[in-house]
């Protein structure tokens, strides 16, 4: 097997087209809590990917799970992580790219599946297909509050890592996300309302 | 004896006066152009219960003039020998920060002297590069007021993390201060978390930001059944592992190779100990500076006002107004 992806959570191995990701223990935290952390995640995404899966989301199928190995097998997509790509990537194929993947965001959301890191990182783009991977801090939840913690760590992660293209990426992904989503506009609404109590909000006016 | 000559230079030397007054810390330091630290004395208020932003801004106006003279005193310089005046402009507390900038635009108009208004978490960041030569790190920020992982790209710092709620510092400082622990609450809770062992508490990470509220309460509850040493010890293991694992994903993100500890909670040396775990684990080195300037100081203020001064930036005094919650990705970082 080799090694396709070594990310700070996990290892990912490929053989073929299964891939077992492991979540490697980290000695720097308590092993009590970093058991807890590993064997939680796994489960969680194992169940999460599933119900992606259900709900018409583009998503890696899961195989296997071993809560105590701290691994996942699953099948394995052939794309490139969104993170790569935006860089090189000319507005209106920004618009389509991000449009679909809003439009799966807002699917998830209508299903009551929150990603819980949804970054471009966690985005693969695959022919025309976006996948969504990465669902070990998610949860089941159909309350504003998560969905719109969830949106705004997308709008975080366009802020501080697509800086040139925001305006771009944010308008297509949340037309997307309404397009999909019922509850879009309460969800949208909500994020503001969290990053408005953030720490570090600053009126401009 | 001094030549006429040596005499010149000596006072054509650029020399700045930073104000800090962002929270209950008061600040005041000389730095030259050089980054040659000359003086950086700190006034700590006492504070039995939290800070109450109009008892420390009282502090501030009551203890500043006299921390002024000491820290020329102590630079052996003159009010006439400065080049700046800078000041903490945000973010902090309103009260706190209007009265480091009155002093600091009186003390501007007084000597007929530039000022600048700078950022007090980039200002973090800058003092950590001075003193430890880290050349382009990743940034873990963590403070009574502040947390914030940060990384620089293109002309920024970039807010890669932070908290959505309290900081961390100050989920700790509440902690001790409900279970009545004393002020401030980080040496207490360190010390008593040696003698502890784990029991589950929330960990709250969305994505790469960080929520402590909802940890600070459940570890106060738990405090009321479980012994003080275990809810410690648990407060830290989670508070630390949480703020560790979000530095950690942004280091595989931002592509660094170095990190800097900033902030007063960095003197913890568990946190330290994690993060250098952390950082062995990929290979890059971190950087801890020395414990003046890692909590909040008046030479970061004033070596933040050389760099920004002599990299092209002015204010005029009606633009000087402070910014309670300035964002560190708003500011333009010309002298990188």
């Amino acid at each position: 097997m080799e090694v396709i992806a070594r990310g700070a959570e996990a290892v990912v191995y490929a053989d073929g087209d299964v891939v077992v990701k492991h979540r490697l223990p980290k000695r720097y935290r308590a092993p009590e809590l970093d058991e807890h952390l590993r064997a939680t995640r796994t489960r969680r995404e194992a169940r999460l990917l599933a119900l992606a899966k259900r709900a018409g989301v583009p998503a890696p199928v899961v195989l296997d799970v071993d809560p105590e190995e701290k691994k996942l097998c699953m099948s394995r997509v052939r794309g490139e992580k969104l993170s790569r790509l935006v860089g090189g990537m000319e507005v209106p194929e920004l618009r389509e790219v991000f449009t679909t993947a809003g439009a799966l965001a807002g699917r998830l959301h209508a299903k009551g599946i929150i990603h819980g890191d949804l970054t471009t990182a966690n985005m693969l783009l695959s022919g025309v297909r976006v996948y969504f991977i990465d669902f070990g801090l998610g949860e089941v939840s159909t309350s504003h509050e998560a969905m719109g913690t969830d949106l705004l760590v997308f709008r975080k992660c366009v802020r501080s890592t697509h800086f040139q293209q925001e305006e771009v990426i944010l308008d297509a992904f949340f037309s997307g996300y309404r397009s999909t989503f019922a509850g879009a506009e309460r969800a949208i609404e909500k994020m503001h309302t969290i990053e408005r109590r953030g720490r570090y909000f600053e009126d401009r006016g | 004896m001094v030549s006429a000559k040596e005499e010149q230079s000596m006072s054509r030397e650029f020399l700045c006066l930073g104000i800090e007054g962002t929270a209950e810390k008061l600040g005041v330091g000389i730095v030259s152009a050089e980054g040659e630290i000359l003086a950086n004395l700190v006034r700590q208020m006492k504070v039995a219960e939290g800070i109450h932003p109009s008892e420390a801004a009282q502090h501030h106006a009551t203890h500043l003039p006299a921390l002024v003279r000491a820290g020329l005193e102590r630079a052996g310089v003159e009010m006439k020998e400065l080049s700046l005046i800078a000041f903490s402009r945000g973010p902090g507390l309103g009260p706190c920060l209007r009265v480091a900038a009155v002093a600091a635009r009186a003390l501007a108009l007084k000597h007929n002297l530039p000022l600048l208004g700078v950022n007090h978490c980039v200002a973090h960041i800058e003092i950590g590069r001075l003193t430890t030569g880290a050349e382009d790190p990743l940034t873990v920020y963590v403070s009574g007021g502040n947390t914030q992982v940060t990384a620089f790209a293109q002309g920024r710092y970039r807010v890669l993390g932070e908290t959505i709620d309290i900081a961390l510092g100050n989920c700790i400082d509440q902690f001790a201060r409900e279970l009545e622990l004393g002020m401030p609450g980080g040496p207490v809770v360190e010390r008593l978390a040696r003698r502890g062992r784990y029991l589950p508490l929330p960990y709250v990470v969305k994505g790469m930001d960080l929520s402590y509220s909802g940890l600070l309460t459940a570890a106060v509850r738990l405090a009321e059944r479980e012994r003080l040493e275990d809810v410690c010890f648990s407060l830290q293991e989670t508070a630390f592992a949480m703020l560790v694992e979000v530095a950690e994903r942004a280091l595989v993100q931002a592509e660094k190779e170095e990190v800097l500890i900033a902030g007063g909670v960095g003197v913890n040396a568990r946190l330290q100990q994690m993060l250098a775990g952390m950082c062995s684990e990929h290979g890059v080195r971190l950087h801890v500076p020395p414990g003046e300037v890692l909590g909040d100081n008046g030479a970061m203020i004033a070596w933040l006002g050389v760099l920004s001064y002599l990299s092209g930036e002015r204010q005029r005094l009606e633009d000087t107004y402070v910014r309670q919650r300035w964002r560190t990705d708003e500011v333009a970082v010309r002298w990188r």
